[in-house]
């Protein structure tokens, strides 16, 4: 049974989330990991999503394919994929889209991938879900994509189990697998996070060469402004379960406007200087997702709280546009924030 | 893994051979003598001199060594003293029993066991998982004479179901054993009433032996598979779009199974213990109950032969669990 869901609010956009919110009812209390965030994605583009550990970017992939334990997570909010919206659609109808239509990439190739199965097997069992095909059609198509992933003399790696991989080849079986039935979604949470640097840039190359050849839409996770500069057309910047600033990668990269922006940039790692220089950490931590800081999540932790005149400590910044198609939740004045990049923070973040 | 096995086989020369010395010297340290145990109130010196020399037990100690060796490497161990019939014979008629018995026990608690345990792990922290966990605990404490005379107490004494004691009815006395599984036997013989009287008669004493290690199945599989469903390889399946069912049974089981597997290789030794208190309440005549027997008779030479097999069985079973390990984690077969 297919149930087709035509809304007249559909959007227009190939994917998109609004006012998404899991929460974790816990032992401890309420575990706000997402609270309201919207983000939409064409066909063909890559939205990178960064932020901190804990700030909700695995939660919010996971709803998106629908992989939440429906007895522990509180889902609202909707998630629209090509006009079909997930988050009441049935389970097996989201099942039957899972791997098909949306696939996804994890971390840790080699605890992602089933230790007693052969790379080729688990590439078969990908491909047969979705397609009514023998073993030995699914074989010759697990083949050619690992060929297409780039592991070499792949008719005989196929029958090579994970541990028998290295680290960056085992990520692009993870890909080959993950792109074996064609998705039109790619997520990738954290890509390269386990990979050396060389392989790492390897690895980002290879998702753009495929995402140009297949014209999927990519979602990049990563804590990892690097990787977010190498794939991202737009950029989402989380921070405890909400978006504080949203906009093409120009805009974040060139403009940036919110204070944590600033913060992670400072932070991104510099190739050309000692590992000593490279950092200039946020200081403080992520908040507890439980008792979210009132305000602005981000005040204890903001040098320029005191401008607001103690709206940072009370209200909740809403996402409002600066610029066209540029959104940042600060109760700071655009004007005033462009001010402070132009002539404070740029000038710290050039001259290390 | 040829090569493996082989030399886990080889391995159990030595094991064997140290353990036929403890053996030795231990039936001898018990107090008291075969001739003593065997003769009682009449017990004489010249008599229990006269049984002495015919059991050879006036020899010095190496010298009866040597012969019992001489003789287990034949396949000899001797005369029982308990029931004058070769050990060997004796072997042929119990070893089945108690095979019989054992297998009957570890299939209940493997194909209860199991399915509990994974259902439990599914519910986790429902009140159907704490009932489990909660059942298992009483049947992992529950004394095994205890619940061996509750259970012929209801179900032969008081409701009649099932036979009280024994292996067999007196009528089917006259019925051929070919191979002394009962079960086996009658059904090679394709004969129907003993058929179902052997069975009949396995139902209490297996279902008495299965209990702890159906508890401990259960637990260490409910432990297992809470492990696994949190591995990200299952969230991959998952991912991959994969049904409940399918990964469940080719993702979740196969891994959860390798701990399983160890337990019932080390549940053989906790097998064979309850064996002896299981015959013994069902006046079943197996290894176990004989065994026990042998203890205050002094009979040395069914001690002997008879856990001297024990333990070759034990290491056996054991390495096909190692095996078994190879056969379920591709990791383990290319070291
Ligand atoms: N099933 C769950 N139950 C309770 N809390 C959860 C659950 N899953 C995630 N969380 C919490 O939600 C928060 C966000 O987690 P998430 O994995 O999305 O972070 P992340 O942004 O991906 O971080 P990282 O960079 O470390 O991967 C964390 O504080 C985490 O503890
Ligand atoms: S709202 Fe206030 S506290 Fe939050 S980022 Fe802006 S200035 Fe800093
Ligand atoms: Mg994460």
């Amino acid at each position: 049974m297919t149930v087709e869901i035509t809304r007249p609010d559909a959007p227009d956009a190939f994917v998109a989330v609004r006012d998404l919110r899991v929460h974790f009812p816990t032992e401890d209390g309420l575990v706000r990991s997402v609270d309201g965030l919207s983000f939409r994605l064409d066909r063909g583009r890559t939205l990178g999503i960064v932020g901190e550990s804990g700030s909700g970017k695995s939660v919010t992939s996971l709803a998106v394919l629908g992989l939440h334990n429906r007895r522990t997570a509180r889902i609202s909010g909707e998630i629209w994929l090509d006009g079909e919206e997930l988050v009441a659609a049935p389970p097996e109808r989201v099942r039957a889209l899972r791997g098909k239509k949306m696939a996804m990439i994890f971390q840790d190739p080699l605890s992602s991938m089933h230790p007693y199965y052969t790379v080729g097997a688990q590439i078969v069992e990908a491909y047969r879900i979705h397609n009514d095909v023998s073993r030995k059609v699914a074989r010759k198509h697990a083949i050619e994509m690992l060929g297409r992933v780039g592991i070499p003399q792949p008719a005989r790696r196929v029958d090579d189990y994970p541990h028998q991989f290295s680290g960056g080849m085992r990520q692009r079986a993870m890909i080959a697998m993950a792109l074996s039935c064609d998705p039109e979604l790619l997520i990738a949470d954290e890509p390269t996070t386990a990979l050396d640097v060389t392989v790492q840039a390897q690895i980002l190359d290879l998702i753009r060469d495929l995402q140009r050849d297949f014209d999927t839409a990519v979602i990049v996770i990563t804590h990892d402004l690097g990787v977010v500069a190498e794939l991202a057309d737009d950029v989402l910047v989380m921070y405890a379960g909400r978006a504080v600033e949203y906009g093409g990668a120009d805009d974040l990269f060139e403009r940036p406007e919110h204070p944590y922006a600033w913060g992670l940039l400072g932070s991104m790692p510099r190739l050309d200087r000692e590992p000593a220089e490279r950092l200039l950490p946020i200081r403080g931590t992520p908040p507890s997702l439980i008792n979210v800081p009132p305000g602005c999540a981000f005040h204890p932790r903001c040098a320029y709280c005191e401008l607001t005149g103690g709206l940072s400590t009370t209200e909740v910044p809403p996402l409002t546009e600066t610029a066209g198609g540029h959104l940042v939740a600060c109760h700071l004045a655009p004007e005033k924030r462009r001010e402070i990049w132009e002539n404070d923070v740029r000038p710290t973040l050039e001259s290390r | 893994m040829l090569r493996f096995i082989v030399r886990r086989l080889l391995l159990l020369i030595p094991v064997l051979w140290g353990l036929s010395v403890a053996l030795f010297l231990w039936v001898r340290a018990l107090p008291g003598s075969p001739a003593q145990a065997l003769l009682g109130e009449r017990a004489t010196p010249e008599k229990i001199r006269q049984i002495e020399i015919a059991l050879g037990l006036d020899q010095p100690l190496y010298v009866q060594y040597w012969r019992f060796l001489e003789k287990a490497l034949r396949f000899d161990f001797g005369t029982s003293i308990q029931s004058s019939r070769p050990v060997v014979e004796e072997m042929g008629r119990r070893f089945p029993a108690t095979i019989e018995l054992g297998v009957t026990a570890l299939l209940i608690a493997v194909l209860i066991g199991i399915p509990v345990g994974y259902f439990a792990a599914r519910r986790h922290g429902t009140w159907l998982d704490q009932l489990s966990v909660s059942a298992s605990l009483v049947g992992i404490t529950i004394p095994v004479f205890f619940l061996a005379y509750m259970l012929r107490y209801v179900f032969a004494n008081q409701l009649g179901w099932l036979p009280n004691t024994g292996r067999q009815e007196a009528r089917m006395l006259d019925v051929e054993h070919p191979t002394g599984f009962y079960v086996l036997d009658a059904i090679v013989t394709g004969n129907g009433p003993a058929l179902s009287d052997a069975l009949l008669h396995l139902v209490l004493p297996a279902v008495t032996l299965a209990t702890i290690p159906l508890a401990i199945i259960a637990r260490i599989t409910r432990a297992a598979v809470l492990d696994v469903l949190n591995e990200d390889y299952v969230r991959t399946a998952e991912a991959k779009g994969l049904t409940a069912r399918t990964i469940t049974r080719r993702h979740v089981l196969r891994n959860a199974m390798l701990p399983v597997s160890t337990t019932i290789g080390l549940q053989f030794g906790l097998l064979m213990s309850g064996a002896i208190l299981t015959e013994t309440a069902f006046a079943f005549e197996g290894v176990g109950k004989f065994v026990a027997q042998a203890i205050p008779s002094r009979d040395y030479a069914t001690l002997q032969g008879f856990i001297l097999v024990i333990a070759a069985l034990f290491v056996l079973i054991n390495l096909l669990v190692d095996i078994s390990y190879g056969l379920i984690d591709p990791r383990v077969r290319v070291r």
